[in-house]
This record gives C-alpha cells, structure tokens and sequence, in this order.
C-alpha cells in the first residue's frame, strides 16, 4: 500500500485527508487515479487530475514507487 | 534576497517593502490580494485558505528563481496567508525588485499568474446564504476570472 494525501475538495469528498491504496511495481500514477476513483465519493476526482509526487507534478505514465510522497491536487486557488 | 513563505499570520505589505528596498534598486513593484466580498454574483462573508504547505513552499521557491532568471530582478519577497480570513483581509503580497519599473513590474505580475496557475493553496468560500464551496477557477476559463 502506498499513503496518498488528499485536499480541500477531494478530501472532503473522500472523507478524509489520506487514503492508503494498493501498490505493486509498475504501478502508474494513472492506475493510482483509477484506484482512488473507484473508491465512494472517488468520483469527485477527475479521470485526469494534477498529482504530485515528492511535491512536483507528474505525469500520468510516472511510476510510483513504495517511499514516494505522493498527493492529489485539486485545481488550486490561490492569490 | 529571494524569500517565500506561506503563512497563518496577518500579513504586512509594508514589511514586504522595507525588506526587499534598497538604494541599489529604484523600482519596487507591490501585489497585494485582498479578500474580496463578492465572487460570481454571489455575496461572500469569509473565507478559509489551506494549502499543501511543503509542496506550496517549494512551488513558490521555485517560482522565485524562474524570476531570477527571467527578469533579473534585485530582491524578491512573497507571503501567502492560509487559514481564515475575514473580508478586506490580504491573502498575498509580493514585492519585486529591481533598478528600473519595468522588470519590477513585469516580475510581480509573472508571480501572481503563476501563484495562481500551480501552488496548491485552495480557497474556501463562505457566502450570505450559509452555503460554502471550493473555489474551482478552471470552471471559470472564459468568464470575468481571466
């Protein structure tokens, strides 16, 4: 399992501020999506949200790994 | 002087000012963000910030050396507020600069747009009705955001 930390919005609608998520090598942040968005509530994220990994973006392809900090980011709104 | 922070406290623009002013530079470009009371018609009592605080420091930093290298500017200082808000209250303040207005100017501006477009601060909307909502500006593409 992998911890994934949650924001605002999708926090919110996940009901809380991490989730932990099934993990293996190979394991995409795309797939990590799909996961998240199966779960109840999940579908608040969208098919292709802004995920970071070690707090920088990623791209969909990018292969998790078992130590990465990894967080779903809702469209920010700062200023 | 490049420094970036995300903050719980008020914040000051004329601290902002007194830390990145020196005589070397002539221009110093302020942004200050307020709180503002209405968003999309509707009427707004309060507001809550939160952000991914790691992430968004590490954003801003990031954003505070593509400035560097874009404009070459002379000293920089940002602070981003979280928490709660009241009406009229800042939120950001930034302050650029540099021996001329215009890199100052220039410079400011490129770091709010990108404040905006990619640290992950998020705002929550409190409104007259009693109804509250996260504010989503990517559902706003078009409209009096831009």
């Amino acid at each position: 399992m992998v911890t994934v930390q949650l924001f605002a919005s999708y926090a919110e609608a996940l009901g809380g501020s991490t989730l932990q998520i099934p993990f293996e090598n190979g394991t995409r942040v795309a797939d990590l999506v799909r996961s998240i968005r199966a779960l109840p509530g999940g579908r608040s994220v969208p098919p292709s949200p802004r995920v970071a990994i070690n707090r920088k973006f990623a791209t969909a392809e990018q292969l998790i790994r078992k130590d990465d900090e990894i967080a779903v980011i809702p469209p920010v709104a700062g200023g | 002087m490049k420094r970036a922070a995300v903050v719980t406290r008020v914040i000051d623009p004329a601290a902002l000012i007194a830390e990145v002013q020196s005589p070397e530079f002539g221009a110093i470009s302020l942004f200050v963000g307020t709180v503002r009371d209405v968003n999309d018609g509707r009427s707004v009592t309060a507001l809550d910030y939160s952000a991914y605080v790691n992430m968004a420091e590490s954003e801003l930093a990031a954003i505070l050396d593509e400035a560097e290298v874009n404009f070459g500017v002379g000293a920089i200082a940002i602070e981003h507020r979280i928490g709660a808000l009241a009406l009229g209250e800042v939120s950001v303040a930034i302050a650029s600069t540099h021996a001329h207005r215009r890199p100052a100017i220039e410079c400011t501006r490129f770091i709010i747009e990108e404040i905006k477009s990619r640290v992950p601060i998020w705002k929550l909307e409190h409104y007259a009705d009693g109804a509250r909502e996260w504010v989503d500006p990517t559902r706003a593409i078009g409209e009096a955001a831009l």
